[in-house]
């Protein structure tokens, strides 16, 4: 015991203030798993940089302290965690890889291991920044008149305003040169009809970039909440991406001003920019939730005894899976890798994000179904991920393109011979 | 108020540690590294105390080639500026000698408050803090808590044991050495990585510093530890197990 000196005072609580804990999110089993700390198998990391490994530093904590204390919930109470929006914002995750207006600026690798990191997590909170970046900012960013830039940039940088992107309609989903919706130009004004399905954010948007047919082609409408003819509705019962919001759009003659078009988007030309974009971030984020599938399966496997109190780690049969997954796990974030490098040298073509897009999400679902099997019925609950991922990752195969739509993409470009129709 | 953070770079606790062939140190190769905990909350507690009073905050680490990575982080969270004291045989340096070393690079500096680390996550002298306060000549405080600036000078809270805390005046300039979980980490935004990049780390060798590896203390031998004991379990009715623990006492450990 110490006495009592000079200025000394004993307080009840000896607490340690907002001390970082390693939460996990799954307080049953938070004793036996440890927390994420990524997936290097063949030293990949010595690819990265300073700044890049910074990143996905600050990207992975965020997730580790944030998203992971309450997305079980949020999966369970189909909500979308947007009390992570500013926080996110004020990061620099919003529109990371575009220059100005408030933007990060980062590189596409440093772009792709944000994506990563958040699609560890869980791919509806990587969706959300994937759509308000790459779907709703690039094509401003890209398209947009300055005076759209200058209203509408900061505003999705800063979270203030969310938005969302129409291109799917009921009729038309893998063929969207097929789209329904039209606009047509009356005086100074644009009218809309027509219906948008299975977008992404939809009703907690304060603005869509909606594509819609007109007598030029199709081009891209900036349509703002609340503007008359112009609803949204949620869409319920899925069992994927439960943490994320899918809407439908409707326009019944909905009036927005001429001002609100995109002038530099004309043809599929202009949505498919977008596209190429958010595939690309999708390549790079389904390795997160591969990653997380695997890890868990591997700390599962060397903790779980069965058979002579042998962990079943100690089976050939449960190895091979591993050795299965990380392996395909390293080849995939290669892939990542090099497609990133393409693009930062402006190099990379749409044929090969497609590949980038299918092989990846194509090995994250096997990843998730293998990891699955190795936890056994502790592999159903949402006690562990795992189940999670496999239900978002069937989601992140459709959409996009779906994995049959890139593998004509892919067959297209080594036959010269289009097979779409 | 100019404000000095040393800081150093750790293996991450999560690394898998294996010996060296010769026994001297960890295997460098599986190592992956991290700022030193406590440094983390003095850069975090230097970072405020700058937003709150102006001035700025000089990060100092003393490391190899590598440490620029740590060096980087604390710039993008916000650090102005950097001294990197780049050498890659630290090992050669005991805390006395580092702290000469440190306190060479701060001659020109003149700060008005130097926090560091409590200790380190890997050797854990807790020596290296007090010794450069002895060496800049400034007053020093352990194991503080909470800084708070005030008239003519700082006050500090002081963690003692068994829950007492003391509270300690201060003059300027002096040297805190910082407890961790003390303040909330913030993470560094993608808006301050980039701009880490524009900001100047100064690089100083221990040659043009003048001071010269000096170790009073050497490392003998680094080794996981080694079972030495074995716990025995007496199994039986407890009349009986104590009967055969008294034995035991009484022959084996001859202690009764
Ligand atoms: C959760 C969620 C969020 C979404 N978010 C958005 C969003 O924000 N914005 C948006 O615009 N859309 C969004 N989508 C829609 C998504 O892009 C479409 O679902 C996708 O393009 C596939 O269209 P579809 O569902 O109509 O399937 P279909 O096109 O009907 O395809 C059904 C099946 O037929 C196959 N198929 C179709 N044509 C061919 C062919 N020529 N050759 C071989 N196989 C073919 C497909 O590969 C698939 O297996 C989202 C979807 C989901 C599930």
């Amino acid at each position: 015991m110490i006495a009592p000196g000079d200025g000394w005072i004993r307080e009840e609580q000896h607490g340690i203030a907002g001390k970082s804990t390693h939460l996990n999110g799954y307080p049953t089993i938070e004793k036996y798993m440890q927390p994420f700390r990524g997936v290097d198998y063949l030293l990949v990391d010595s690819l990265f940089n300073e700044e890049e490994l910074l990143v996905r530093q600050t990207a992975r904590q965020f997730v580790e302290d944030r998203l992971m204390p309450v997305i079980r919930d949020c999966y369970r109470d189909a909500r979308f965690p947007s009390e992570l929006i500013p926080e996110m914002a004020r990061l620099g995750f919003l529109g990371a890889n575009l220059e100005g207006y408030g933007c990060a600026g980062m590189s596409n690798v440093e772009y792709g291991l944000i994506m990563q990191e958040l699609e560890r997590g869980d791919s509806g909170l990587r969706s959300f920044v994937s759509v308000q970046g790459a779907l709703v900012m690039y094509p401003i960013y890209a398209y947009g008149s300055e005076q759209q830039k200058q209203h509408w940039l900061p505003r999705l940088q800063s979270g203030e305003a969310i938005g969302c992107f129409g291109l799917t309609e009921p009729g038309f989903g893998s063929n969207p040169a097929g789209m329904k919706t039209t606009a047509r130009r009356v005086g100074e004004c644009w009218v809309l009809n027509g219906e948008k399905t299975w977008i992404t954010n939809g009703t907690a948007s304060q603005v869509a970039v909606v594509w819609a047919r007109t007598d030029d082609g199709i081009r891209g409408f900036l349509v703002e909440k609340g503007t008359p003819g112009y609803t949204t509705s949620d869409i319920h019962g899925k069992w994927s991406m439960r943490a994320s919001v899918t809407s439908s759009l409707a326009f019944a003659d909905c009036k927005i001003p001429s001002a609100n078009m995109l002038p530099g988007a004309k043809g599929l030309k202009g949505p498919l920019s977008c596209l190429s974009q958010a595939r690309y971030g999708i390549g790079w984020g389904v390795i997160g939730a591969a990653m997380d599938c695997y890890e868990t399966a591997r700390q599962y496997s060397i903790i779980r005894k069965q058979f002579d109190d042998k962990p079943i780690a100690s089976h050939q049969l449960v190895q091979e899976k591993l050795a299965w997954m990380i392996t395909e796990i390293t080849k995939a974030q290669l892939l990542a890798v090099h497609a990133g490098r393409l693009k930062d040298q402006r190099k990379i073509e749409p044929a090969h994000i497609s590949m980038l897009k299918r092989n990846n999400v194509a090995i994250a679902l096997e990843c998730a179904r293998l990891s699955r099997d190795l936890l056994g019925a502790n592999g159903i609950t949402d006690e562990f991920p795992i189940m999670r991922h496999l239900c978002n990752l069937e989601t992140v195969k459709t959409y996009e393109g779906t994995d049959h739509i890139h593998a004509l993409v892919i067959g297209e470009r080594v036959t010269g011979v289009a097979a779409y129709k | 108020m100019k404000i000095v953070v040393c800081i150093k770079q750790v293996p991450s606790r999560d690394s898998v540690l294996r010996v060296n062939a010769a026994g001297t140190w960890i295997q460098d190769a599986d190592l992956t590294y991290e700022i030193n905990e406590p440094d983390a909350y003095a850069l975090e507690e230097g970072l405020q105390l700058k937003e709150k009073q102006g001035g700025e905050v000089v990060a100092l680490c003393a490391g190899p080639a590598g440490a620029a990575q740590t060096i980087r982080e604390a710039l993008a969270k916000g650090a102005d500026r950097a001294l990197h004291i780049e050498e890659e045989n630290l090992g050669a340096y005991d805390p006395l000698a580092l702290a000469r070393l440190m306190a060479a690079a701060l001659t020109a500096e003149k700060p008005d408050l130097v926090l560091t680390g409590l200790q380190s996550d890997d050797l854990g002298y807790g020596q290296t803090g007090v010794i450069l306060a002895q060496l800049l000549g400034v007053p020093h405080a352990t194991i503080i808590m909470q800084v708070e600036k005030q008239e003519g000078g700082i006050r500090v809270k002081r963690e003692l044991e068994d829950g007492w805390f003391q509270h300690v005046e201060m003059p300027l300039p002096a040297l805190l050495t910082i407890q961790s979980g003390i303040n909330k980490l913030r993470y560094a935004t993608l808006m301050g990585i980039k701009k880490a990049k524009t900001k100047e780390v100064k690089r100083l060798t221990a040659a043009e510093l003048g001071v010269a590896p000096e170790a009073t203390i050497r490392f003998a031998r680094i080794y996981l530890p080694e079972k030495s004991k074995h716990t025995q379990i007496l199994e039986g009715a407890p009349k009986e197990a104590a009967a055969k623990l008294v034995e035991k006492l009484k022959f084996e450990a001859r202690v009764l």
